[in-house]
């Protein structure tokens, strides 16, 4: 009686496996490491995140957090900051290293600090975020301010760069745009008191950060 | 795992006869599926297809109270107030009326709704019914090839800030949260309601809100 081989050929099995893998590989963009969990609410918008932003992050607790898309931008931000904040003293290396940040939140005064900190160790950091509630001592305003002149310049550069060679931009992809990331846990109060800081800087158009949710037929 | 031995290369039928062996063909594939299995787990679980989107929403300007006492009150019609707390929703149509006002109007009452298609959506499609009719009026158009997208989009521009289509404002008191807001704003975007106004609870709604809630 012959012996059947006890062995199956997996090599049709491994095909499909490597396929997947290259698959799922080439999908996959790599999520930046944010220090705060958010949870977004859905909406039926499709219109994608525009290219130069500002995004400001209310979590559940009510703690804000700041973000830039530009790294030119960022640069010029905090140079600003510094400029209005004597106490506040980076070297070049902080200051590089700031740039390259991407989401971050704490005061003015925790700052060095935090830049210091591993992406990991920020994620730990016990801080109570950018400080927006006193009106005279509004940390998020001038975070909002600065950021909004420095990405005004940055986009106009960018734009210029895009006519020089010979593209037709539209100026209105260049202008920068205001974003919230709001945790859908999280009390409108919190929210609003950040929608105020925007308004008192007459920036009133602002974009809510949603998931796609399939619109009713 | 992948392969048993069995015993030599193939000299199984040489009985008794010393043969130097056939080494296998064969490689062990088995440390490398492992790593495969292993990768494709890792992109599995961490992959995120959907990107998040931007939902637009433009707030009225702060003004100074300077500016806000040149403003003369403006009688509101076709407009729905929408008051959140917590996970509810209430709403009361036109003009806010407190108890023992001057015009000697009923005071106004909350209606209570919800999510429900019956809820928001119905009651938005009643208000909002010239721009929906608008917005079918249009689309007829363009299918029969009788007008152009661009000026499509335009002329629905217009049609949602006519004197005709519903205003609506959305009120909040220190309990709604975000998820709530965003939902209604949601809802209002698919309604084609243009004229959006989120704005600061006044002090008798908010009384009204509060007794209504318990």
């Amino acid at each position: 009686m012959p012996k059947s081989s006890p062995s199956i050929d997996m090599t049709p099995m491994v095909d499909l496996a490597f396929l997947l893998v290259t698959f799922f590989m080439l999908a996959a963009s790599i999520r930046p490491s944010d220090p705060v969990d958010v949870d977004i609410p859905t909406s039926i918008s499709d219109m994608a995140i525009p290219a130069n932003v500002v995004l400001v992050t209310v979590d559940a607790g009510g703690r804000v957090f700041f973000k830039m898309s530009d790294p030119e931008a960022k640069r010029e931000l905090i140079n600003s900051m510094m400029g209005k904040y004597q106490s506040l003293k980076l070297t070049e290396k902080q200051v590089e290293e700031f740039t390259l940040m991407e989401t971050f939140g704490c005061t003015v005064g925790e700052l060095p600090q935090y830049i210091d900190l591993s992406t990991d160790e920020r994620r730990q950091f016990n801080t109570s975020g950018i400080p927006y509630l006193d009106s005279t001592k509004n940390q998020l305003k001038d975070w909002i301010d600065f950021g909004n002149r420095a990405a005004v310049n940055s986009g106009r550069t960018a734009y210029e760069v895009a006519q020089m060679d010979g593209l037709n931009p539209d100026p209105k992809d260049f202008v920068p745009k205001f974003i919230l990331r709001v945790d859908s846990k999280t009390l409108y109060a919190n929210a609003q008191k950040v929608i105020d800081v925007f308004r008192e800087l007459e920036l009133n158009n602002l974009n809510f950060i949603t998931s796609l949710e399939m619109a009713p037929l | 795992m992948a392969e048993i031995a069995e015993g030599g290369g193939g000299g199984g039928h040489d009985k008794g006869k010393k043969r130097a062996k056939k080494s296998s063909t064969k490689v062990d594939m088995t440390p490398m599926v492992d790593l495969a299995f292993l990768l494709l787990t890792f992109f599995v679980l961490t992959t995120t297809f959907a990107k998040p989107k931007v939902m637009s929403l433009v707030y009225p300007a702060k003004l100074t109270d300077e500016e806000l006492k040149d403003i003369e009150p403006t009688k509101i019609n076709n407009a729905i107030t929408f008051l959140l707390t917590e996970d509810k929703i209430y709403y009361y149509e036109d003009e806010f009326f407190p108890k023992g006002n001057p015009q000697g109007e009923p005071p106004t009452e909350l209606k209570e709704t919800n999510f429900s298609p019956d809820g928001v959506r119905a009651l938005l499609a009643k208000g909002n019914k010239y721009v929906i009719q608008e917005r079918e009026r249009l689309e007829k158009l363009v299918e029969s090839k009788q007008m152009v997208d661009s000026v499509f989009t335009k002329k629905m521009i217009e049609a949602k800030q006519n004197k005709k289509a519903l205003k609506v404002l959305i009120k909040t008191d220190d309990k709604a949260t975000c998820k709530n807001f965003i939902d209604l704003v949601d809802e209002l975007k698919i309604a084609d309601i243009g004229m959006i106004a989120p704005v600061d609870i006044l002090k008798s709604e908010l009384d009204l809100l509060k007794a209504k809630a318990k």
